[in-house]
């Protein structure tokens, strides 16, 4: 963002500003309206007890007192976490492994990273709809192939991890992705002098390859956080928050507190807890991309 | 990695590649061949593996019987118009960001920044609220309005703007071009590949997204292809080549449009992701 400065010349013109505001307001129009203005709205909602159509009088506190008490809402918390633990490490560690497979590749290379990449420009309902298939208990390919007849989305024990999986092979392209870039990145001569001292490939794998990924990973490891802290669509249609609210997570509590129980206020509740998380989370990443780009 | 001197182990590598490669695939051929089998078929045990001779009722009948061309016509619609308006309100914003001076501009990066770190999932309460004053709601204009102003695609684009010498600029104001034509006729073919990149990733997300069309639109006639697949599943109960065939109906145009602009689509995703 420094690098703004020498850009910025002043030119001999007049009615510099107007332009620039000219040129900015499009833009912010769509997002002060659709993002800023619903943002400090759902922090004003949070303290009435509205309805979805947003009538309702000012309550205080009182929701957020409810919400402390609200053991199902701290049950969804603990089911969100409970699913970031089970895809951010299986998810970057993969993508890595994945990575490591591909970036060796030379005419075979496009194509399996295709293959690999392909099911994350899917529709979330086309997953979804070929797990549901797939992993069907009576009929399911999977349990025919393996042998199971575990009910893998009606399970209370399997059914986040079986929402994690499918989570991982939609996915793990993106990470992948970026994986890939980071490995071309580190330069054929170091490896050639590694090997010119006598190192043989584990060796160049675990004191070359693994620490100068390192930014990389961790840049992954945190998107993945941010994106698998917001599980909604993949929980929402394969299990509705169920077997015995096993998969309820906390955009899914809010989604039924708001639309289903008619509940605006309490809901919006929820969301500003939700959003305070994010932003805990954010401000970390913030951090360590900082930190990336100062070396 | 130095593997020259073990061309075994480089075979069996790229074999276990190519392995992984076919399973990962697995899944997807999988919906393809039962969108190809009659339902008596898919439920069939032992299951048929390579389905013959090709059955193409599942497909007949979802055409016959979803609204399913209206939901691909509103798809493409809606994903037209969110990548053409977010490209082009990221591009004049990304423009005046990294070229000109104004007051108030430390005040759009704040609001970019905080912006972008704001889920857009928690905000659905009051914006479906707002768009139920706006009478927006099971309307395009419902579903296109939310979905444009992308902070990611400024923050890429000004990047990019930021690389581009300032002799360019200089040259044309010189020659008395104002920062319009500056914008349209330098910095926008200069930059065309990242450009098409980010519409490109920009155009396959809003096809694939779920969550907010899921909220606005309840209505049959109204919804997008990844929320109106949903709903023919919960009419027809169980009916796998059904499903699935319209399964195949709806990952058509992203995979395709995946596999022909594939260099375009990892370039915008590095970039996204703050790796160029």
């Amino acid at each position: 963002m420094t690098k703004t400065q020498p850009n910025t010349r002043p030119t001999p013109r007049r009615n510099r500003w107007p332009v620039g505001w000219v040129l900015v307001s499009p833009f912010l129009l769509f997002y002060g309206l659709f993002l800023i203005y619903p943002a400090i709205q759902v922090v004003y909602l949070s303290l009435t007890n509205s309805d979805i159509a947003g009538q309702g009088a000012f309550v205080g506190f009182q929701n957020y007192v409810e919400l402390a008490r609200d053991q199902d809402f701290w049950d969804s918390v603990g089911h969100t976490i409970y699913f970031v633990a089970l895809t951010v490490v299986p998810n970057t560690g993969m993508g890595f492994l994945l990575a490591l497979l591909v970036v060796r590749l030379k005419r075979l290379r496009l194509p399996i990273l295709s293959a690999f990449f392909l099911p994350f420009v899917l529709p979330v309902s086309v997953v979804t709809t070929a797990a549901l298939w797939i992993l069907d208990t009576n009929f399911g390919i999977f349990n025919y192939l393996f042998g199971t007849s575990v009910s893998w989305f009606q399970d209370p024990i399997w059914a986040m991890p079986a929402v994690g999986a499918v989570t991982v092979w939609w996915t793990v392209g993106f990470n992948m992705l970026l994986f890939i870039a980071g490995l071309q990145n580190i330069s054929a001569d170091i490896y050639e002098a590694a090997s010119l001292d006598g190192a043989n490939a584990f060796h160049q794998f675990i004191s070359i390859t693994c620490p100068l990924i390192w930014p990389v990973t961790s840049l992954v490891l945190i998107l993945q956080l941010i994106a698998q802290f917001k599980i909604f669509d993949q929980v929402y249609l394969l299990t509705q928050g169920g077997p015995y609210n096993s998969t309820m997570v906390v955009l899914l509590y809010m989604y039924r507190e708001a639309f289903q129980q008619n509940r605006g206020g309490y809901a919006s509740a929820v969301a500003v807890v939700f959003v305070v998380i994010m932003l805990v989370i954010s401000a970390i990443q913030f951090r360590l991309l900082q930190g990336r780009g100062s070396k | 990695m130095k593997e020259e001197r073990l061309p075994v182990l480089r075979w069996v590598c790229t074999g276990l590649t190519v392995v992984v490669a076919i399973v990962w695939l697995s899944p997807l051929y999988w919906i393809a061949a039962t969108a190809l089998k009659s339902e008596t078929d898919t439920i069939a045990m032992p299951p048929t593996f390579v389905p013959f001779p090709l059955d193409f009722g599942a497909f007949i009948f979802v055409i016959q019987n979803s609204p399913i061309f209206r939901w691909y016509l509103n798809t493409v619609l809606v994903s037209v118009l969110v990548t053409f308006f977010s490209i082009l309100c990221a591009l004049m914003c990304a423009f005046a960001l990294s070229l000109l001076e104004f007051k108030g501009k430390r005040l759009v990066y704040w609001a970019l920044l905080v912006g972008f770190m704001l889920p857009f999932s928690a905000m659905a309460i009051p914006l479906f609220m707002l768009m139920n004053k706006l009478h927006f709601v099971n309307s395009y204009a419902g579903i296109i309005l939310p979905q444009i102003a992308t902070p990611l695609s400024v923050i890429v684009f000004k990047q990019f703007f930021d690389q581009v010498p300032i002799d360019f600029r200089n040259a044309a104001v010189m020659d008395g071009a104002g920062d319009f034509r500056i914008l349209f006729n330098i910095y926008i073919p200069l930059n065309w590949s990242i450009i098409w990149a980010m519409a490109i990733v920009t155009f396959i997300g809003a096809w694939n997204n779920f969550f907010w069309p899921f909220i606005v639109t309840d209505s049959t006639p109204m919804l997008t292809i990844p929320v109106g697949m949903t709903q023919v599943q919960s009419a027809y109960g169980v009916a796998f080549a059904k499903t699935s065939a319209i399964a195949v109906m709806a990952s058509i145009p992203t995979a395709v449009a995946y596999l022909i602009f594939q260099k375009r689509v990892t370039q915008g995703v590095m970039a996204a992701a703050g790796l160029k």
